[in-house]
């Protein structure tokens, strides 16, 4: 019987080893059997063979565009790190007199700016100074994102402070706040990682905060506090699963914007020095050649790898949130 | 109702007196060059001077106290670089009407272009090849991906190499204000898009509508008449964070095609570290967002009965 479904040749089997055990006669001490005693049995449960991991995994992988922005991710990330390590990589700030504004070409990949510097490893320098400060906001906003939401749901007496606190702050647009503190300090990477981490982690306290108000008093988690379980283990074990897919999102969402409120600060007149080469650095520089057709590479390269390494944070980091949410995992 | 909406408005002032308060307190860690326009020729006898008639010389509370007063009589302040000795206010009044006008502008047609959109989406995912729920997930995807300030410099590089609109705007001539307002619409587009196309989905999955689709109501009205209607409401909310986006974009993109609104002026300010003008025009900035999000509770408390004033409710 191919064609039935696994539930009807249950039935099916049950039924057959019924009528057979109907059909033979039985003395009545044949009735029942002493079953022997056996300690293991009164372990094993419904045991279903379920990872957490292994089936986020398995749902991330199965998404065939999200697995391609995540390798063309990953390859730009660890190209931007392994780059100045190659052979015949120039440093990034050196000036070839003579070879300004040059088409990119077999010397220079793509080619020279307006001063004669290599914008093949201008650019990459810059990615790898946006990246890491994009890493360091998205990090900061995680960590304490996390810290305090956690501090802000259980600790019931810091409810009111941190709600009225949250109220006040919340309310003001973030790019205010990094003009406001890269107006003030002196401008740099490290300025501008301050200025943008001071806020952007209220969302995600909030977040956690909620999420932990609404999860702490399930019955699962009493049951599990009256059984003894410590609390950190409550928070790891009961609380993070609910909690990766949402705060891998935020940090994928993190990078990008970051990046990009680099470029517009620095636009501005607030960003980093030019002497450390950052997307916004050369974005900015190459903004002046957008009506000149045969310079402005020097705008779109910057412009290509930057909206390259957004979108594959945005869509790796969407595709990993569904993946990682427990809703989502068909057992 | 009126219980509630006071309560929000005193948060607001609030918010508002602690934001001024850190905002002021903050920018007089400012070297003092910002207020003077030739400081590197000045000597320090001059540069005291110059402070005691600002001032500048007086501790901190004191000067927190005389800020408060000028601003209840309406008075910001001098500008000391941009225009010398203008009050700001005079400055900033001239470029409120234009940079309102554009954002407002902008405002409109996003809404005008994303709630279609939205519903095409919804609409589409009913479909068989769901080709318009694709193409605008697309499109919503990249605006969003992409970060503002780099689409409005693609915008401008198509509008003005291949369209050959002008690089620069005259307020005159309105075919020019047409790439700045596509530019700051666009986000907004994306954004009522995406949370209509969401809000439709789920509330077509819903009881009335598949009643309404057994009773053989046209697929046109049900979608305009109950799915519209119901998944309108939460979109109220969203309306403070596009006012926002459209002010922060508003930035880039008033310099960007050299408007002479706040955005631009804003920028030019800063590289030119006019102290008191970066003041008056952040703290502005601050006072919009939060009456925009101001104006948003209170519209999402009126069309959302739901919502109750005030009570605490739920797991605690």
């Amino acid at each position: 019987m191919p064609s039935l479904r696994y539930k009807d040749r249950k039935t099916e089997a049950l039924s057959q080893s019924v009528g057979k055990t109907l059909s033979r006669d039985y003395k009545p001490e044949e009735y029942f059997e002493p079953a022997p005693y056996d300690p293991s049995a009164g372990e094993r449960g419904s045991y279903t063979n379920y990872s957490y991991w292994g089936s986020t995994l398995r749902a991330f992988f199965h998404n065939p565009v999200a697995v391609f922005f995540l390798v063309l991710l990953v390859g730009m990330v660890v190209f931007t790190i392994i780059e100045p390590l190659l052979p015949y990589a120039p440093e990034a700030n050196t000036i070839y007199k003579g070879d300004t504004n040059l088409a990119p070409c077999a010397q220079y990949w793509f080619g020279t700016n307006s001063i004669g510097q290599d914008l093949w490893s201008q650019i990459w320098s810059g990615t790898r100074t946006s990246l890491f400060i994009g890493f360091s906001v998205a990090l900061v906003e995680v960590v304490m994102g996390v810290i305090v939401g956690v501090l802000w749901g259980y600790v019931r007496k810091l409810d009111f402070l941190l709600t009225e606190l949250y109220n006040v702050f919340d309310n003001v647009p973030q790019t205010l706040v990094v003009i406001i503190i890269s107006y003030i300090l002196r401008p740099g990477v490290s300025t501008m990682i301050f200025a943008m981490c001071l806020t952007s982690w209220l969302a995600t306290a909030r977040f956690v905060r909620n999420q932990v108000v609404i999860i702490r008093d399930r019955d699962y988690n009493l049951a599990s506090r009256c059984l003894g379980t410590p609390a950190w283990r409550i928070m790891l074990k009961n609380l993070l699963p609910y909690l990766v897919s949402i705060l891998t999102l935020r940090m994928a969402l993190a990078i990008p914007a970051a990046i990009g409120n680099e470029v517009f600060i620095t636009y501005i007149g607030l960003g980093v020095p030019l002497e450390v080469p950052t997307l916004g650095n050369l974005i900015n520089s190459g903004q002046t050649f957008i009506n000149e057709p045969t310079l402005n590479y020097q705008l779109f390269l910057p412009v290509l790898i930057l909206s390259i390494v957004t979108i594959s944070f945005y869509v790796v980091g969407n595709a990993f949130a569904d993946a990682a949410d427990p809703k989502n995992h068909v057992n | 109702m009126a219980k509630y909406i006071l309560k929000r408005l005193l948060r607001s002032l609030l918010t508002l007196f602690i934001i001024i308060t850190i905002v002021f307190s903050l920018l007089r860690l400012m070297p003092v060059e910002g207020y003077f326009q030739n400081y590197e020729k000045m000597t320090s006898t001059q540069v005291e001077l110059g402070l005691q008639k600002l001032g500048l010389d007086q501790p901190l509370p004191v000067q927190l106290l005389n800020f408060y007063k000028g601003l209840l009589q309406g008075d910001l302040g001098v500008s000391n670089k941009y225009h010398r000795n203008v009050p700001v206010l005079e400055i900033i009044a001239e470029k409120i009407p234009v940079s309102m006008s554009i954002g407002l502008t902008s405002l409109c047609i996003a809404l005008a272009v994303g709630l279609p959109l939205g519903i095409l989406m919804a609409r589409s995912t009913r479909t068989r090849l769901k080709i318009g729920d694709k193409l605008g997930t697309a499109f919503v995807v990249l605006i969003q991906a992409v970060p503002a300030a780099i689409y409005y410099l693609v915008i401008q590089f198509f509008g003005t190499s291949v369209l050959h609109m002008p690089l620069r705007v005259s307020m005159d001539q309105p075919v020019t204000l047409i790439l700045p307002v596509l530019s700051l619409a666009l986000g907004n587009i994306a954004y009522y898009a995406m949370w209509l196309r969401r809000y439709m989905v789920d509330e077509s999955n819903k009881d009335y509508v598949r009643l309404a689709r057994a009773k053989g109501v046209p697929a046109a009205d049900i979608s305009r008449k109950h799915i519209f209607r119901n998944a309108f409401v939460p979109l109220v909310q969203f309306i403070p964070t596009s006012v926002i986006l459209t002010l922060m974009g508003s930035l880039y993109v008033e310099s960007l095609y050299s408007i002479p609104g706040m955005g631009g002026l804003l920028v030019t300010v800063i590289q030119r570290q006019d102290n008191t003008v970066v003041q008056a025009l952040v703290l502005f900035y601050a006072a919009i967002s939060i009456l925009g999000l101001l104006v948003g509770d209170i519209l999402m408390a009126l069309v959302d009965p739901r919502i109750t004033f005030g009570k605490k409710g739920g797991a605690r």
